[in-house]
Formats: C-alpha cells, sequence, structure tokens
C-alpha cells in the first residue's frame, strides 16, 4: 500500500533524513516512534506532499507522489501535528468544504450522508452548526479526525493525534483510530511508547533521521528480556536480603530502594546482562525464610526498548 | 480550484471585510460622482474613474493581504497542500474570489451611470472603456499583491509591502521625468500603471494597455504559484 524508499530531506545544512526504507501493508496499523525532532513529522509531510524529499521516493498504492500528487492524495486523509481550522467557519461548513476539496460527489443527499456517518463515528454530531473557534480541544480534534475521514481515505496519516487532550479524550482518539484501522491503512506518529503500544500492531521506530527498529512491539520487547533486572519487595531487612541473595553466583548486586511499605523492604538485585534471576531469587528468599511479596521490573516497557536502541540503556542503567 | 473560489467568496462576506471594502469603494465613487457629475452637472464618467485609480490602489492590498499569508500563519494551508489540488488551483481560486469582490466593489461606478442615463444621455461606451480599465488596474494590481501575501506570514506586512507598491506605481511616472538616459526613462515609462490607464479614462479600449495588465496578471499569479511550489522544497 504504501512503499518508502530511500528518503531523504535535507534542510539546508541539516540531514533531517537520513535514508528512511519502510512499507506498509493494507489494513496496517503501523506507529512512528521518535523523540521530538527525531524525523516522524518531515516523513509525514512527504507521505502527504506537503513537502518533497531531497531524494528517495513514496509510493501510494503504486503510484508515486512526486509524479502523480493528486491521485495520491487523493487516497490520504491527513491529520496535522497541529490541526488548524477557519475560524470564520462552522463544522459543517468546514467538512462540506473538505468534500469539496477531496473532490467528493456534490450530490446533495450522498454527501449530507457521508458527513452524517463520519460526524456520528467521531461523535461531533451534535456540534455541526456550532464555529470551530467555540469548540474545545478534544472536539477540535474530533474535526480534524473528521476531516481526514472525508471521502473514506485508503492510507489514514495522523501526527501526534492525542498531543494536548486530557486523558479521557485520549482514550476515546485512540479507540478512533483503532476503529479506523479496520477501513484504512493507518500510519499514527508519536513520541509517547505506551500509546503506540495500544494502538499500532507494528512500530517503526525513527531516530535522528533513520530506521532503528521495525517490528511489532511485543516481539521487540522479547528481542531485549530484562529478567537480570529486578525490584523485589520482601519481608525482612536489608541485611538479611543481602546474606540471602548474596550467594547467587548471578547476581552482581544488591541496591536498597526507598521503602514502601512497613515492615517490608525493596531492593534492586542486578545479575549479569542475559541472566535469568527470577527463579534463583525465590529459592534464596525461600531458603533463608524471607517471604518475596512483589516482583517488578521483569518485563520490558517500550520505553526501555526505545533507550537500548537509541543507544542510551547504559546511561539509563549507570543513573539506576 | 472551485473549493478554494467558494471558500474564499464566502470568508470575504462571513467576515466585515468584504463589506467594508465595497462600502468604502461605493462612498468614494459616489463622493466623486456628487462632486463631478452632479454638481458639475456633466454625464462624462472619465474624472470619477481617473479618481478612482487612487482608491483601487488602496483598497487593493487590504482585499489580498490575508489571502496566502494568514494561511501560512495559521498552518490552515496544510490542508489544502495535502487535499488533491494542484498549487496553481490555489492561487486561482484566491485570486478569482478577490477578483470578484474588486469587481463589486467598483461596480458602483456602473449603477450611477444607469441612474444617470434616466435623465440625460450616457456615452456608453466611454463608460464601458473606463470600466474595463479600471477593471484590468485591479486585476493586475490583486495578482501582485496576491504575491506579496504569498512572501509572509504577516498579514499587516503583505498590506503595508502592498501600499508601498502601490505607491511606487504611482511615483514611478515622476521617476521617469528625473532618470537621465534614454532606457530607464523607457524602462519606468513602460512600467507606469497610470500612463497605461490613462487611455481607458478617454473612453477608448486600449489594446496594448489591456495586454499590459493581463501580462502582469498572469506573471504575478506564476510567481506566487511559485512560492507555494518553493516552500515544498526548503
Amino acid at each position: 500500500m504504501i512503499e518508502v524508499k530511500h528518503l531523504v530531506k535535507r534542510y539546508g545544512e541539516k540531514e533531517a533524513l537520513k535514508g528512511i526504507s519502510f512499507s506498509v501493508e493494507p489494513g496496517e496499523v503501523v506507529g512512528l516512534l521518535g523523540l521530538n525532532g527525531a524525523g516522524k513529522s518531515t516523513t509525514m509531510n512527504i507521505l502527504t506532499g506537503y513537502i518533497s524529499a531531497s531524494s528517495g521516493s513514496v509510493t501510494i498504492d503504486g503510484r508515486d507522489i512526486a509524479n502523480e500528487p493528486a491521485a495520491c492524495k487523493q487516497q490520504i486523509g491527513y491529520l496535522p501535528e497541529q490541526f488548524s481550522f477557519y475560524p470564520d467557519m462552522r463544522v459543517s461548513e468546514y467538512l462540506d468544504f473538505v468534500c469539496d476539496l477531496k473532490g467528493y460527489p456534490a450530490d446533495r443527499a450522498k454527501r449530507k450522508a457521508h458527513l452524517a456517518a463520519i460526524c456520528a463515528r467521531v461523535g461531533i454530531s451534535q456540534m455541526t452548526g456550532r464555529m470551530i473557534r467555540n469548540l474545545s480541544k478534544g472536539y477540535r480534534q474530533r474535526v480534524g479526525f473528521a476531516q481526514a475521514l472525508v471521502g473514506n481515505p485508503k492510507v489514514l496519516i495522523l501526527d501526534e493525534p492525542t498531543v494536548g487532550l486530557d486523558p479521557s479524550q485520549i482514550i476515546e482518539i485512540r479507540q478512533l483510530i483503532k476503529d479506523s484501522g479496520r477501513e484504512s491503512t493507518v500510519i499514527v506518529s508519536s513520541h509517547i511508547l505506551s500509546e503506540i503500544q495500544a494502538i499500532c500492531s507494528r512500530v517503526i521506530v525513527i531516530h535522528e533521521g533513520r530506521v532503528i527498529a521495525d517490528d511489532a512491539p511485543d516481539r521487540l520487547m522479547q528481542n531485549i528480556q530484562a529478567n537480570h533486572r529486578l525490584v523485589i519487595r520482601v519481608k525482612g531487612t536489608q541485611k538479611e536480603i543481602e546474606s540471602a541473595l548474596g550467594g547467587i553466583p548471578k547476581v552482581r548486586s544488591v541496591k536498597p530502594m526507598p521503602q514502601r511499605e512497613l515492615g517490608t523492604q525493596d531492593v534492586l538485585v542486578e545479575g549479569k546482562p542475559g541472566a535469568d534471576l527470577r527463579a534463583d531469587v525465590f529459592f534464596a528468599l525461600a531458603r533463608a525464610n524471607l517471604p518475596l511479596l512483589h516482583t517488578y521490573g521483569g518485563e520490558l516497557s517500550l520505553e526501555d526498548v526505545f533507550l537500548h536502541l537509541t543507544g542510551r540503556d547504559g546511561a539509563r542503567e549507570e543513573a539506576l | 480550484m472551485n473549493a478554494i473560489f467558494k471558500r474564499e467568496l464566502r470568508a470575504y462576506f462571513n467576515a466585515p471585510l468584504g463589506y467594508v471594502l465595497i462600502a468604502v469603494a461605493y462612498f468614494f465613487t459616489n463622493y466623486y460622482y456628487f462632486t463631478y457629475n452632479l454638481y458639475g452637472n456633466t454625464t462624462d464618467f472619465s474624472t470619477l474613474y481617473s479618481m478612482l485609480f487612487s482608491v483601487v490602489l488602496f483598497l487593493v492590498p487590504v482585499l489580498t493581504m490575508r489571502l496566502l499569508s494568514e494561511e501560512k500563519r495559521s498552518k490552515t494551508d496544510q490542508l489544502l497542500l495535502t487535499a488533491p489540488v494542484s498549487r496553481a488551483g490555489i492561487v486561482l481560486g484566491k485570486y478569482f474570489a478577490a477578483v470578484v469582490v474588486y469587481l463589486l466593489a467598483i461596480s458602483g461606478t456602473l449603477v450611477d451611470a444607469v441612474i444617470t442615463s434616466f435623465v440625460a444621455p450616457v456615452d456608453w461606451p466611454s463608460v464601458i472603456g473606463n470600466f474595463l480599465g479600471i477593471a484590468l488596474l485591479g486585476l493586475a494590481l490583486i495578482a501582485v499583491c496576491l504575491f506579496l501575501s504569498s512572501l509572509t506570514e504577516s498579514q499587516v506586512i503583505a498590506a503595508v509591502m502592498g501600499f508601498a507598491v502601490s505607491l511606487f506605481l504611482v511615483l514611478v511616472d515622476a521617476i521617469s521625468y528625473v532618470v537621465s538616459g534614454a532606457f530607464w526613462k523607457t524602462l519606468f515609462s513602460y512600467l507606469s500603471f497610470s500612463a497605461r490607464y490613462e487611455p481607458f479614462t478617454l473612453g477608448v479600449v486600449d489594446l496594448p494597455g489591456a495586454v499590459f495588465f493581463l501580462s502582469v496578471s498572469a506573471l504575478f499569479l506564476v510567481f506566487s504559484i511559485m512560492t507555494l511550489e518553493r516552500r515544498r522544497w526548503m
């Protein structure tokens, strides 16, 4: 559906994209993940034809966006990072204008039904008569989402769609994105890891203008196990825990953590990278008659994966 | 293009701007009509049209100042530039919307001519020649000011640059008298909008003048399209 090959974008001296390549199959929901300034928005701007790449190509449904921009743009619904609107327009006028822009048939009944379906889907049916400038941020974002859905595009490109929304609005927009994935191919960018994890079946990690990982979020996490680093809560004193765990050859250090529960002690147990400490820690504590109450930290968050991929893992471990 | 044209036209009349511009144009048209035609007891509209020249120079920058600059500032251009509409379509849609408002603004002169025709014979070829002249002048000025609007994100700067260019176009006649050298004299006299406009006020449909104004319009529309195109590569 979408084929991106060796995209390079230079802004003067600065090279924002340094040869990005990936392809997206129909019906996939793909997350572009990266820190601010990693090149996510630039990639999306090129995908939507807003800016041109310095070199490389983008094909959408087999058509090159540089050679057939209008045909490609017809397939795309785009929600920019900062959704901007005309302050003098009502929601219905705005969506009607977007229909005109995208060349949606002028047949009034057909258009009305199409817009009514979109408004119901994004939850703005009650707002169509309101001026967009008078809507709350959450509703404005939904109007932005609605305009992206006009014309039933095969590809939806959403640039940081939940930025600035409150938690309940974030959940609603995420659900909208998931639902859209049933009908369209979706590319959504974010610098929030949990968001990509919640929405996407695949994640492309971009860092300093390069793709550094491209996999399912779960598989990415499997690649980097962190069972060599555990935070445990034990009913006992720091000294007792240290002596119990000191006998395990794989354990490198046992550091005290702030106490969170009376009569217990939280400690960070670290072993050699790649080692799985869980069973050894359990048996050692059992032998010393020290009840193990909680174990944290064995599972990686996408954040750990990201830090690992961008080579900041070492720095983080040092900080710990 | 149609979508942009419709939106822009609606934008002029959703906000007071369109009404204010037309009202101001009608005010000055009728002021001159009163002082020259009614008070002077004449059906000759040439003086009225030549006085309107300076009014138009000040109206057009206000008419066009927000067209492209505001889209860029508020980032609404993202919607237009990612929609299946060509850059030429965007520029032409905006241009023609401004042209329609402009034609409505200067239409007061024709209304006055029609009213006059009920009480005295009006020299229609002269009125139509004059109207054509001021319409062509407007087409060219709108294209120039639209281009200026594409260069900046600030409506105020777009308007000020528009006024500066308008004033330059008035002063350029005087410059051609001051400069020495045949080349410069010819160049500045060629650039003069008022000299091109002059034959129309005599009721002559001046073909070179018409070609001049239409060429200026086309040239600056192409410049505006190129400015939008250039943004893609920056």
